[in-house]
């Protein structure tokens, strides 16, 4: 099941898609921001989005899980 | 002379405003957020305020801890540096109603010139030049479509209340319009508050130049020379130097004497930078925007001037005349800023994280103006600035030989940072030639 990571510490501005979207290669999960830079987190592949494991606010750390999609 | 000052930001701006201060017996009050309690501009002052939490918007954006702050500790005066509220008019306001004094230009001038369709018409007014585009505000995309065929393609499209390239795009025609109209509306309404949008006849091969203004006490403003910002990426400067390899002598009087007539035609206190773009095939120069701060790149001026930017902007709120005599400014030498920037080096993508190893280089004409040491953290709170490495030689060959000396020596372990980037800029066959304009970047790092 691939899981889709931050690549950075960011702030978690805005989440894009829900739990149980089919999302496609390239779509947006989440938003992320950090260091005044929004960084949009893309799918890779495709398929459904089985969990979100952040929310609007959160702060992640580089590595953190952001959603696993089935 | 101003007994106490509060120096409302933080980082590396902060540091080298509080440097300043000590110097000349200014008692200088620092201000705080939880993210940055052991900053090295922090220790350095005379005395800290804790303000709030790490989110910009309950610290540094605070206007009311701000102030509070300003009354615990007595400071006379408030220094904005640049960012946060340093453009905000009703900030500096707020300021002088508290009967402090404000290092700034006045809240007025801070307004006409902080709308950006304001400013180009107050300037085509004054008669400086500015390239064709909107008279009023944009807010709906039919206008903006409209707008842009009487403006002419490609255009550039802007957030009247931006700054920082946050949402600017260029467009090449209405498709391209239409994307970029969306993206710089939504930035404009998040980031800055109005959803106004400005077009204008965007410049191909263009250098970004722009002149450093001080409006004395007495009313006459003086410009101080040019500063070459072509070196960006995302639209946000990555290195800066002067003088311009791209101006020459005789357009370099033009464009000072234009940058005298903005700040006079609004009654400009204070240090100002007029940024232009200039035409590198016409060698022509249009007006772009006016920053009523301090800028970050201030250094490479004071490098090649030696004068204190930041001492006459004290001396200048206080109604002092300034340290050097107007008459006999004589610019020596070339001087470069690198910013050194937690990101990483060839996506240019933010790389926070703690500092665990941090030395800087030293030796003739090396300056460095660092927000951290070994041992902070870099947070995602704020901008990616870590610090300003500045060089000066007797020439721009001594200039860059300086500068690729000192981006070797510097050691930062922790965050990702773009030193490598600087060291490939400063063997490129554009940048050494002094050949090269706001494209630079994205040809040494094509997608």
């Amino acid at each position: 099941m691939p899981e889709v990571r931050a690549e950075m510490v960011a702030n978690v501005w805005k989440v894009v898609a829900a739990e149980g979207d089919h999302v496609d290669d390239g779509d947006t999960l989440v938003i992320l921001e950090s260091m005044k830079m929004e960084i949009p987190v893309l799918v890779e592949g495709s398929g459904a989005v089985t969990k979100l494991h952040v929310a609007e606010g959160d702060v992640v750390q580089e590595g953190d899980l952001i959603a696993t999609i089935g | 002379m101003l007994e106490s000052v509060l120096v409302a930001n933080r980082g590396e701006i902060a540091r080298r405003v509080i440097r300043t201060a000590r110097r000349m017996g200014i008692r200088a009050v620092a201000v705080y957020s939880d993210a940055d309690a052991d900053l090295p501009y922090v220790s350095e002052a005379d005395q800290a305020v804790h303000i709030g939490p790490a989110q910009p918007a309950r610290s540094y954006l605070d206007a009311a801890a701000l102030l509070a702050a300003a009354a615990k500790t007595g400071a006379a005066a408030v220094h904005p540096g640049y960012g946060f509220l340093a453009e905000n008019a009703d900030f500096a306001a707020q300021v002088i109603a508290a009967g402090l004094i404000w290092v700034g230009p006045s809240p007025d001038a801070i307004e006409q010139m902080g709308d950006k369709i304001r400013a180009r018409n107050l300037m085509e007014k004054a008669g400086v030049p500015v390239s064709p585009g909107t008279r009023e505000p944009v807010t709906d995309v039919a206008t903006a479509v409209l707008e842009a065929e009487r403006v002419g393609y490609p255009v550039m499209v802007k957030a009247a209340a931006g700054g920082g390239g946050i949402g600017m795009g260029a467009a090449a025609d209405e498709a391209g319009l239409r994307a970029a109209f969306e993206t710089a509306r939504s930035r404009a309404e998040r980031f800055f508050g109005s959803p106004e949008i400005l077009l204008e006849r965007f410049v191909a091969h263009a250098r970004h130049v722009e002149v450093q203004i001080l409006g004395l006490a007495d009313g006459r403003v003086l410009a101080l020379g040019e500063r070459d910002c072509s070196v960006q990426r995302r639209h946000q400067k990555v290195a800066e130097e002067t003088p311009s390899p791209g101006v020459s002598a005789a357009l370099r009087e033009r464009m000072l004497a234009a940058a005298v007539q903005a700040g006079e035609a609004v009654g400009y206190r204070g240090a100002g930078t007029v940024e232009c773009l200039v035409d590198a095939d016409s060698g022509s120069f249009v007006f772009l925007e006016m920053n009523t701060r301090l800028q970050v790149e201030h250094p490479v001026t004071e490098l090649v001037t030696g004068i204190d930017l930041v001492e006459q902007q004290f001396r200048i709120a206080a109604g002092d005349p300034p340290s050097f005599d107007p008459a006999s400014v004589s610019p020596a030498g070339h001087a470069i800023e690198l910013r050194v920037y937690a990101e990483d080096p060839v996506r240019f993508l933010p790389g926070p994280g703690t500092i665990t190893e941090w030395e800087e280089p030293a030796g003739a004409g090396v300056r460095v103006d660092a927000g951290y040491e070994a041992g902070n953290t870099v947070t995602p709170f704020y901008d990616p600035l870590l610090a300003k490495l500045c060089v000066h030689g007797a020439d721009r060959e001594q200039a860059l030989d300086r500068a690729r000396a000192a981006v070797a020596a510097f050691r930062i372990t922790g965050p990702k940072t773009n030193l490598a980037f600087h060291a490939d800029l400063l063997t490129s066959t554009e940048f050494v030639a002094g050949d090269y304009d706001t494209s630079l970047v994205s040809k040494l790092r094509p997608k």
